[in-house]
């Protein structure tokens, strides 16, 4: 199939899902009764993290769920594997239950013979989960769009590119071009070339597949949830301090040109400088998609706040609006981690002037 | 974000989000205007700066979602 082809397949299928997911929840919301639709908890549901992949709602008040493994390990019955669909609507399984209200609720706690819950000891968790599949499925098309590109260099060497090449070779140039070589100098950047596209690819197709609601691997708030960015950033911080030479380390502890007396101010607000900036980077990725997460599903929340059929058109098009701006978003906060990433790593391997 | 001052908070965030944000694309567009062949460098420092800008006002979002 045509790359071109591809693509345009991929867009029309973008656009289409506005419509799609607004219709299929438009017959949800008619069939229920009275009760009141509570945009803040529908919300708040799709960003979040669950045991579960939830489908649609058929008329009659019942979901349609992929039930996701869950990988338990606790102390009394060592390692527990089996399917969330024991779990379901709080039912209690091996000792194990989700915990719906309260501070831990989403989690899954220990309960013993008589009912208590264990609230000190949460077992280690290492299930499955929406945000796992998700990044999961988004590095095995990673793989697959690199491995096929590594292939076809090997065959037709550094040639006219087409195919798949056409359209990856261009972004690894940019990022070699105009983040790794301008911030780390022509000598240094091959070191960390690979840690910056690395980067730059996880995060953008993360973002990408976040967008797309259906089918199951896509829709995945994977780079909207602050663990996953925490790790991004702490891979920022660690390249950071394994590459840091003398020269990084003297700037951190004796600030050159501060007179002596002002030193033991300086290496305390240094020390916060280091660790400061990646927690920068987190913040700013999870933040940036997750506020977009959210005004994409409040503006298809309106249909269901005004109760009515004539709201969809309006919202459908402001959702497509904020869809295109979302995609920017997405390029974007990649292209930005991985700049500012290979800011700070050129800050730690600088000779000294 | 279910208290109101939260709300508040994340409002006076993105003003000066919003002003800082304005500055920026006025001095760019007006850096292109006096010389059209920089300006792919001029944006890509604009599209550089606003980032940064609305990652601090971003903070002050987060600060609010949990508080509120």
């Amino acid at each position: 199939m045509k790359t071109r082809n591809l693509i345009g397949f991929f867009f029309f299928l973008f656009l289409a899902e506005t419509t799609i997911s607004a219709f299929g929840q438009e017959v949800e919301g008619k069939g229920e009764g009275k009760e009141k639709f509570k945009a803040n908890k529908y919300i708040l549901e799709h960003i979040a993290d669950s045991h579960e992949w939830h489908i649609f709602t058929k008329k009659n008040g019942e979901s349609v769920v992929i039930y996701l493994p869950v990988i338990v390990f606790s102390k009394e019955t060592g390692l527990n594997i089996f399917s969330s669909k024991r779990l379901a609507h709080g039912h209690e399984y091996n000792g194990f239950r989700i915990e719906e209200e309260g501070d831990l609720k989403g989690k899954i706690v220990t309960v013993n013979t008589e009912g208590k819950v264990d609230e000190e000891n949460l077992p280690l968790d290492l299930s499955m989960t929406k945000t796992v599949i998700g990044m999961l499925s988004a590095t095995i098309i990673g793989l697959l769009l690199f491995l096929s590109l590594a292939r076809s260099y090997k065959k037709t060497g550094i040639s006219h590119p087409k195919g798949i090449q056409s359209f990856l070779e261009p972004i690894i140039l940019f990022v070699r071009d105009d983040i790794a070589i301008p911030n780390l100098g022509p000598h240094k950047y091959k070191r960390y070339m690979p840690y910056l596209l690395t980067a730059f690819f996880f995060i953008l197709i993360n973002n990408l597949m976040g967008l797309v609601p259906f089918p199951p691997p896509f829709g995945a708030n994977v780079t909207g949830n602050i663990a996953v960015t925490l790790v991004l950033a702490s891979f920022t911080f660690i390249t950071i301090q394994f590459s840091g030479n003398k020269n990084y380390w003297r700037h951190i502890f004796a600030t050159p040109g501060v007179p002596f007396w002002l030193q033991p101010i300086m290496i305390p607000v240094e020390l916060i400088g280091i660790i400061a900036k990646p927690i920068a980077l987190m913040i700013r990725l999870f933040a940036n998609i997750t506020a977009g997460h959210i005004i994409v599903l409040s503006l298809i929340c309106l249909i269901f706040i005004f109760d009515s059929l004539a709201i969809a058109p309006v919202s459908v098009i402001f959702v497509i609006f904020m869809d295109c701006l979302e995609l920017l978003v997405a390029f974007l906060q990649a292209f930005i981690f991985t700049l500012l990433s290979a800011l700070f790593i050129s800050l730690a391997v600088q000779e000294h002037h | 974000m279910t208290g109101t001052l939260a709300a508040l908070g994340a409002g006076l965030a993105v003003i000066g989000a919003g002003l800082g944000i304005g500055r920026i694309g006025e001095s760019a567009m007006g850096a292109i205007a006096r010389q059209p062949e920089a300006s792919s460098k001029i944006q890509l420092a604009m599209i550089i700066s606003a980032a940064l800008i609305e990652g601090a006002a971003l903070f002050a979002i987060v600060v609010a979602l949990m508080g509120g």
